[in-house]
């Protein structure tokens, strides 16, 4: 069974693969979308996002809008293809 | 273990979903939409009568300056209430299922749906200016059927099918010039009922 060993530790929790799949079918999104997209609370999002963010699956914009902050998300070219895969192991763990 | 991993899949796909297409589009709205053409149209064919000519039996009709003023209102009545059916159809149901309304997703649906609207609503003024009132018709269906299939890539894409439709019976209509308003009632009326109640039963 090497491939339940293959599956990304990355995208256990169910926040990040949300986040990984809006990110996949979108450009830039902003983290008040990325909340009600995904229906949960400011800390839980900033937590997984900047987990993704540190294995560098994400890139991260902060910018001012007038005078409120704001926050992007977009993955990278490592993110999409790590999704990718991710997706195509649990595909084949659903056929076996 | 497997039936995690089933969950996960379907959270990416309805995440997916979620996120790129505009899913809070209620099939009432579309039928609301059709009632108020057919209303409309209803109307417009009492309006030929009273202005004594029956729209079916009279080839040659006289656009005077007022009925066509008056049938550019109507126009824009049924318009607008169909518009204001569809925004509350889709608040209602997005409140329902707790759907994001204003997304990304959405402006990128109203844009594309936008841009052939707003080029056949300006050629459609130039042939009233024109004086091609025969053509009107046949335009406005050409152009909706072109901004569905324009907008399908940000909603549900079973409203290509409408669009589709809309497009040929416009082409059609081209041809028998004189009976625009039955094509109109047709396209804008019937096919709104019949897609909304079908888009209503499988997305309920």
């Amino acid at each position: 069974m090497g491939i339940i060993d293959k599956l990304n530790k990355d995208f256990e929790s169910r926040v990040r693969l949300g986040i990984m799949s809006v990110l996949m079918v979108n450009d830039w999104v902003d983290f008040t979308e990325m909340k009600t997209l995904l229906n949960i609370t400011d800390g839980n999002l900033a937590s997984h996002s900047s987990a993704l963010e540190k294995a560098a699956y994400i890139e991260v914009k902060k910018e001012f809008v007038g005078k409120k902050p704001k926050t992007s998300y977009q993955v990278t070219d490592l993110g999409r293809a790590a999704f990718k895969e991710h997706l195509s192991y649990l595909e084949k763990l659903m056929k076996s | 273990m497997n039936q995690k991993h089933q969950e996960d899949l379907a959270h990416i796909r309805s995440m997916m979903e979620r996120s790129s297409r505009f899913i809070s589009l209620s099939g009432l709205s579309g039928v609301f939409a059709g009632l108020s053409a057919l209303i409309g149209g209803i109307y417009v064919y009492q309006l030929f009568k009273s202005n004594g000519m029956d729209y079916l039996q009279d080839e040659h009709r006289l656009y005077s300056a007022n009925l066509v003023s008056e049938l550019f209102w109507i126009g824009i009545i049924i318009l607008i209430s169909a518009f204001l059916f569809g925004i509350f159809f889709t608040i209602r149901k997005s409140k329902k299922y707790n759907l994001p309304i204003w997304t990304s997703a959405t402006k990128k649906m109203l844009f594309n749906l936008a841009l052939p609207l707003i080029a056949g609503g300006i050629f459609c003024l130039a042939l009233i200016y024109h004086g091609y009132f025969g053509l009107v018709a046949p335009s406005t269906l050409i152009f909706y059927g072109l901004a569905l299939i324009n907008a399908e890539k940000y909603t549900f894409s079973d409203i290509k099918y409408l669009g589709f439709s809309e497009l040929i019976l416009g082409c059609i209509s081209l041809f028998y010039i004189g009976y625009g308003l039955l094509f109109w009632i047709l396209g804008f009326g019937i096919l709104h009922i019949v897609y909304g109640l079908v888009m209503f039963k499988k997305y309920k």
